[in-house]
């Protein structure tokens, strides 16, 4: 048993230049990431991962197929409303982190919310809230050069997790962090995804890939295996009663 | 590794003596399930222990049960081992390894299948690994305050290390003989046909 479906790739195939040049990165991916759950792509680099994840990010569109986010086929949105789309559904997090060197943490999480509209009061308290979920709300106020990695990364989950989104998509996410730093981030991940978001991760480093309860492997663009088991039960029954 | 030596390090962390249940559960509170140990295993160990001189009878404690001591010279046999790597020499035997390289050589095998099979078993393998890791360690800062779960999480953390070397070394073999299969068929197509399907045939395994 998992939750609803939050993201749907069908028969996804993205195809780089034309004719002979023709890179085809993805051909024919299908798959299925619930709420609740936690989903790692791996592969090696040119596997196709990172255009998957920019693909169900709705940075870039399939050539073939469909990618359906909470219902909503990014497609049909336009260029403008998948732009929308992104800000009020969907979270990024990046291996360089991506904050705005100039605003603080506090800001940089509301920005996206504020960017939409929302009050500025509102937004920054919505951010120090999430801040603290995530373990830093002692340093809402601090430039990301005054942080540590890890804690910069924290930021960036926030940012990511901030508002309704239910979708969190990753990208080699703990790449530039040590060992145990990386770990905590991952607990992090992890621990957004048993609270109700679906996620997203990928990675090359199968370690990192053991905390999703589903592992797919992509070669040449297209799905050779899975590992994982159903995901339990017990984690679903808090967030959908 | 020989549970001999645990032993005679268990009894040389205590002051007093103990017996085989004990040390047991001494050993079990560090290492988890993962090599599990049982008591007839450690009461024949215990003894050929005192046939060495390694380990003395210390008589019986306030319940009856028959406790050892650790002698001078089994204290020096700890003391070596603690300060003496594993040889690491001989490799111990590993299956896998023996397996791809038989299948490799081995007409009709389909090594492709093969890594991909083991790929997601050892990735199943490390998934549960870490999901132990996550259940074990919910709030770190008390945690690593009791040696025994730091121990254990170690153990843990050897056991994720080392499946994600496998898995990094299968995708070695899938990437190396995908190439070699790319080289084998380029070769192959100014030469016989045959030797053009067989190249292709392990591509296709491979993916």
């Amino acid at each position: 048993m998992t939750g609803p479906a939050v993201l749907e790739l069908h028969d996804v195939v993205r195809v780089h230049g034309e004719g002979e040049t023709a890179v085809r990165a993805l051909r024919g991916v299908s798959f299925t990431a619930h709420a609740g759950e936690l989903v790692a792509v791996m592969g090696p680099s040119g596997s196709g991962k990172s255009t998957l994840l920019t693909l169900a990010g709705g940075l870039d569109t399939p050539t073939e197929g469909r990618v359906v986010v909470e219902g909503t086929d990014l497609d049909g949105l336009g260029v403008g409303g998948r732009a929308r789309f992104r800000r009020t559904s969907i979270g990024y997090v990046f291996q360089d982190f991506n904050l705005i060197p100039a605003l603080t943490a506090a800001e940089n999480v509301s920005l996206p919310r504020e960017l939409d509209g929302e009050r500025t009061g509102v937004a920054r308290r919505l951010a120090r809230e999430v801040l603290d979920q995530v373990g830093i709300g002692d340093l809402a106020d601090r430039f990301p050069d005054q942080m540590s990695g890890g804690q910069q990364q924290r930021v960036a989950i926030a940012r990511a997790v901030v508002g309704e989104r239910r979708l969190i998509l990753a990208d080699e996410p703990t790449g530039a962090l040590d060992t145990e730093t990386g770990e905590d981030i991952l607990r992090l991940l992890r621990g957004r995804c048993d609270a109700g978001a679906a996620g997203v991760l990928v990675t090359h480093e199968a370690r990192h890939a053991a905390w999703a309860d589903r592992v797919v492997f992509l070669r040449d663009g297209v799905i050779v295996d899975e590992s994982g088991t159903d995901h339990a039960d017990s984690l679903l029954t808090e967030s959908f009663p | 590794m020989s549970i001999k030596h645990a032993m005679l390090a268990l009894l040389s962390e205590r002051a007093g003596p103990m017996y085989g249940y004990q040390l047991r559960a001494e050993f079990e509170r560090r290492t988890g399930a993962t090599w599990p140990v049982n008591v007839g295993q450690v009461y024949t160990t215990l003894a050929r222990l005192e046939r060495d001189g390694l380990v003395a009878d210390a008589g019986t404690d306030a319940e009856g049960h028959a406790v050892y001591a650790l002698t001078d010279a089994g204290r020096e046999e700890v003391g070596a081992w603690f300060t003496t790597p594993v040889p690491r020499t001989q490799p111990p035997r590993d299956e896998l390894a023996i397996k791809l390289a038989l299948a490799v050589t081995i007409p009709g095998v389909d090594v492709g299948t093969i890594i991909q099979r083991q790929r997601a078993a050892t990735m199943t393998a490390l998934q549960d690994y870490t999901r132990l890791k996550r259940a074990d360690d919910p709030r770190p800062q008390v945690q690593r305050d009791d040696t025994g779960v730091l121990a254990f999480s170690l153990v843990l953390d050897s056991l994720v290390f080392a499946a994600e070397a496998e898995i990094r070394w299968l995708d070695h073999c899938e990437a190396r003989l995908r190439r070699a299969a790319l080289e084998r068929r380029e070769q192959g197509t100014a030469e016989a046909p045959d030797a053009r399907q067989a190249g292709h045939d392990v591509r296709e395994r491979a993916r």
